[in-house]
């Protein structure tokens, strides 16, 4: 039985995965959940974004990020400062002492908009920051790294201390950012408000379907040769330089592709949560996201998605019932995945699920016993 | 010493020091276009770290290296693979995760770039081309299966391979049949002599009879220098050769 | 400048070194743990900071002990606790590394998962046994107070301890590494895992014996923290990466270079702490050594060697 077979018929299982969870997130959900309940699995749908970056960046090349939590961030902040900036008009905050400016600005004594601020009056401009800006920095963080070949555990380490950096610099500047309670108060979006079940319910949907688009781009880069690029490197980087290919150049482009998949997730964040914090930035919500992937599967676009989405709603339901036991069940978990499943639900899917169904096949088409697939990839 | 030569690879007074210890010491080397170069050498003579400052894994500390005609130190790997050397290491080095197709198809020469990558066309001229390939080096059964299931003999030919595809103008080969069976030895002597053809190659070995078989020229490295240059004959009879080989 | 007399300037450089160095001690006991697991086995120990913190926890039980039970010999209580923290962080060090830690030593990024999995557990099961609240030792008398070295200068006693147990375990590290036939079989582990395999040393043995003696010397840094702040169950969370900068951004496998960058980053720190906010003294910091280890990624005390 060739390997190539298998190949394609895992392609077609990311399909049908892929489908699968388009069907669940787009109908049986909507129509289950109420409003409430539903506006969650739209918070917890924003964490797949990352995820799905996550798989390129961690699962394929072996970048591991300990700091996507930055890129997240700095995409819901900047949706957040033209959120607010609308919401701050002159008429909303006529009772501050210089109105016009966000509150918590006068609050502490500012009496102008910062300038960085004053293109974010303008929602295209908005827009294109959610992806620029976290784009940016993630390459200026990993250009320097890569060329000179830094990867590895310092990779995680420097991207967690820019973690650490970046969520000081929130809460110890306050006037420019709102500080350790985040950007809060956002109402509308050019005169639409966003705060309404009815909204909620529509950006619910823009979300779904962006991570949906998210998982076919995924899709795309990675059945691309790019792609193999990308295994190889995981794989011998040392060699893929002399198969004539700029190992920095890959690493960086697919490091600011999954920077601004996770920031595109920021952005819905804030549009659906309503407000953005340093606490979805530091340390703690970063290496959070790396276990949504690594428990669905840091190899398969469409596990990290229902990773995320299962761990997620264990989290709610434990932190409901249990509050305690929570931490205990997370670092369990940590270890469990990378102990004994370090490819996650979709690797047992792929090894148990899939044989058993194709045993089942076979014996129903009374075709020869070997059709049992080789262990994918 | 001329500034500008005709060689194809002309290395000339190249050092490289680790920590005080110099590998190469001061060393000159020529390759003409089309020579077929064996290096030998006792075990830490600066063989493999050669091969090394050529193909810029490592970097040299004092000296020029210029591949036809144009500096190459201080150019990356994948530049100078760009250029046209092209390098085969001691221990198979392939991409176990890949099938045997992709390892071929990953070493084609075009597309190098993150977008001819992303946007990267399988045409029927690049099937027919890793096809070709996958039959020379006796790997057509094999070619949908992972790389990580291929036997050892197997990898080596398909790490030549993935350097056939490439079609390099200097070729390097670090010890290119050690630990193969007889039989895998026939069949990689007999895969060499068809690659060698139309191009340059510098064979790193150990194993004489096989460098008697091949070599037009030799050169002997101890200490990180040149010492013996020659025919093969030549070389059997220098009376320091046999000096560093059988010892003191 | 900045509206202060020279004198005051000087008065508040001294005194601003003077907290850098306990900051140093911390740093240096903490990242001397860490730097032996790290550099030695190349193993991420995300949980290290608790093991600091489990040596703390120790060190506060001791304490009750000794108050309830043996309120005589209370002034010495600490060097007990220090032997206390030491074995009890080892021993769970030892037991972790047979659990968990030799499942993964081909996987270094897995290792970093698995042990912030751990920290997590390490966490809760702190706040279950000790409470949420930060708790503090009473500190024994001759350990209070504070020595005027001139009349606007003055030094805590308690830090002075800190930095002296500092120096101490420094120099039994540097000993038990250069001149101790462990030290010696480390490093040859290190140099060449296979080799040293062969010629007879017992390489599983040697690593969990490292990972152990890490953990032990984060429980002595615990209990030495408890001199100087209190402790919470998530203490140790605070100083793992600045840690980890220190680590890397000495040179992972230099303890020389652990010293030099703890102490550097200890006193740029705590010297622009004065002229900035806290916050922004260490994101500046935290910059600045990053943006060194982008240029510098072998970190700043390192050989070159032939690969």
């Amino acid at each position: 039985m060739s390997t190539a077979n298998t190949t394609t018929k895992n392609r077609h299982l990311e399909l049908i995965g892929i489908g699968l969870i388009a069907l669940l997130i787009l109908v049986v959900l909507p129509v289950w959940l109420d409003a409430f309940r539903l506006n969650l699995v739209g918070k917890y749908l924003t964490y797949a974004f990352v995820a799905v970056g996550l798989v390129l960046c961690w699962g394929y090349t072996g970048i591991l990020s300990l700091g996507q939590g930055i890129f997240f961030g700095l995409g819901g902040y900047c949706m957040a400062m033209f959120l607010k900036l609308e919401a701050s008009s002159v008429a909303n905050t006529k009772i501050q002492s210089t109105p016009g400016i966000p509150d918590f600005m006068d609050w502490n004594q500012l009496t102008h908009l910062p300038f960085f601020w004053v293109p974010f009056k303008s929602l295209p401009f908005a827009l294109i920051a959610v992806i620029a800006v976290p784009s940016l920095a993630a390459f200026i963080l990993s250009y320097a790294m890569f060329k000179r070949r830094v990867g590895g555990v310092y990779f995680a380490i420097i991207t967690q201390a820019f973690a650490a950096v970046l969520t000081i610099l929130i809460i110890g500047r306050q006037g420019y950012t709102g500080g350790i309670n985040g950007i809060t108060d956002l109402r509308t979006m050019w005169g639409w408000d966003i705060r309404t079940d009815g909204a909620k319910e529509i950006l619910y949907f823009a979300c779904a379907f962006l991570l949906i688009g998210m998982m076919f781009l995924a899709r795309f880069v990675l059945s691309s040769k790019l792609g193999r690029i990308l295994v190889a490197i995981r794989d011998k980087e040392d060699r893929v330089r002399f198969s004539g290919y700029d190992v920095a150049s890959v690493k960086v482009f697919i490091f600011c592709l999954a920077s601004a998949i996770a920031a595109v997730g920021g952005a819905m964040f804030t549009l659906q949560v309503g407000f953005m914090s340093p606490s979805f930035v530091g340390i703690v919500p970063s290496i959070e996201m790396v276990i949504f992937c690594a428990v669905g599967g840091r190899q398969s676009v469409v596990g990290a998605v229902v990773g995320t989405l299962l761990v997620n709603y264990a989290k709610t339901s434990f932190s409901e019932s249990f509050p305690e036991l929570w931490l205990f069940a997370m670092g369990g978990l940590f270890i469990a995945v990378v102990l004994a499943f370090p490819r996650g639900i979709a690797g047992l899917f792929t090894d148990q699920v899939v044989p058993l169904f194709m045993k089942w096949k076979s014996a129903r088409d009374g075709a020869t016993p070997d059709a049992t697939p080789a262990p994918a990839e | 010493m001329a500034n500008s030569t005709d060689f194809l690879l002309a290395l000339e007074g190249v050092t490289v020091s680790f920590d005080g210890f110099k590998a190469v010491n001061d060393l000159n080397l020529y390759i003409d276009k089309g020579e077929l170069r064996v290096i030998i050498g006792p075990n830490g003579a600066g063989k493999t770290t050669v091969l090394d400052l050529i193909c810029g894994r490592t970097r040299v500390s004092n000296g020029s290296i210029k591949f036809q005609d144009h500096e190459i130190t201080g150019l990356t790997e994948h530049e100078i693979v760009k250029r046209g050397i092209g390098r085969k290491f001691q221990t198979p080095s392939i991409y176990d995760d890949l099938s045997v197709f992709e390892n071929l198809e990953i070493s084609f020469p075009r597309g190098r770039n993150v977008f001819g990558a992303l946007f990267w066309n399988r045409t029927s001229e690049i099937i027919e081309r890793v096809q070709e390939i996958a039959e020379m080096i006796y790997l057509s059964d094999q070619i949908n299966q992972r790389a990580e299931t291929l036997s050892h003999g197997q990898k080596q030919w398909l790490e030549i391979g993935m350097l056939l595809i490439q079609d390099p103008e200097l070729l390097m080969l670090d010890e290119p049949v050690a630990g193969m069976s007889v039989s895998e030895r026939v069949k990689t002597a007999a895969l060499l002599n068809t690659i060698i053809k139309n191009r340059s190659v510098v064979v790193i070995e150990h194993d004489m009879k096989f460098v008697e078989s091949i070599a037009h020229r030799v050169t002997v490295l101890h200490q990180g220098k040149v010492l013996a240059e020659g025919d093969m004959e030549a070389i059997q009879a220098d009376p320091h050769v046999k000096e560093v080989y059988l010892g003191h | 400048m900045f509206g202060y007399s020279f004198g005051e300037l000087g008065s508040i450089f001294a005194m601003q070194a003077f907290s850098g160095l306990i900051l140093f001690s911390v740093f240096l006991l903490m990242a001397l743990g860490l730097a032996i697991i790290f550099g030695q086995m190349g193993v991420i120990n995300m949980a290290h900071g608790e093991f600091m913190i489990l040596g703390a926890y120790m060190t506060y039980l001791t304490s009750h002990i000794f108050q309830a039970y043996l309120p005589g010999l209370f002034s010495i209580y600490f060097f007990v606790a220090m032997v206390v923290a030491f074995i009890v962080s080892g021993a769970a060090g030892l037991a972790v590394e047979w659990i968990l830690i030799r499942h993964l030593y081909r996987r270094p990024l897995d290792t970093l998962l698995a042990t912030w999995g751990l920290s997590l557990m390490m966490q809760q099961a702190f706040r279950t046994i000790f409470g949420a609240r930060e708790v503090g030792v009473e500190l024994p008398q001759w350990m209070m107070g504070a020595l005027p070295v001139t009349d606007v200068i003055e030094v805590q006693i308690n830090g002075l301890f800190v930095m002296a147990l500092t120096l101490l375990i420094t120099g039994g590290v540097a000993l038990l590494m250069f001149r101790s036939r462990w030290g010696l079989q480390v490093r040859a582990v290190v140099t060449n895992r296979v080799m040293s395999g062969a010629v007879g040393i017992d390489t599983r043995r040697i690593d969990r014996l490292t990972f152990g003696l890490g953990c032990g010397i984060a429980g002595i840094a615990g209990a030495a923290f408890t001199m100087i702040g209190s402790t919470g169950p998530t203490s140790g969370q605070l100083y793992i990466v600045d840690t980890f900068l220190v680590v890397v951004f000495g040179g992972a496998q230099s303890l020389i270079g652990t010293i030099a960058s703890a102490f550097t980053i200890s006193q740029s720190q705590s010297t622009l702490e004065f002229f900035l906010s806290g916050s922004m003294a260490k994101v500046l910091t935290l910059l600045v050594v990053i943006g060194l280890l982008m240029l510098r990624p072998q970190g700043l005390f390192v050989l070159k060697v032939r690969k």
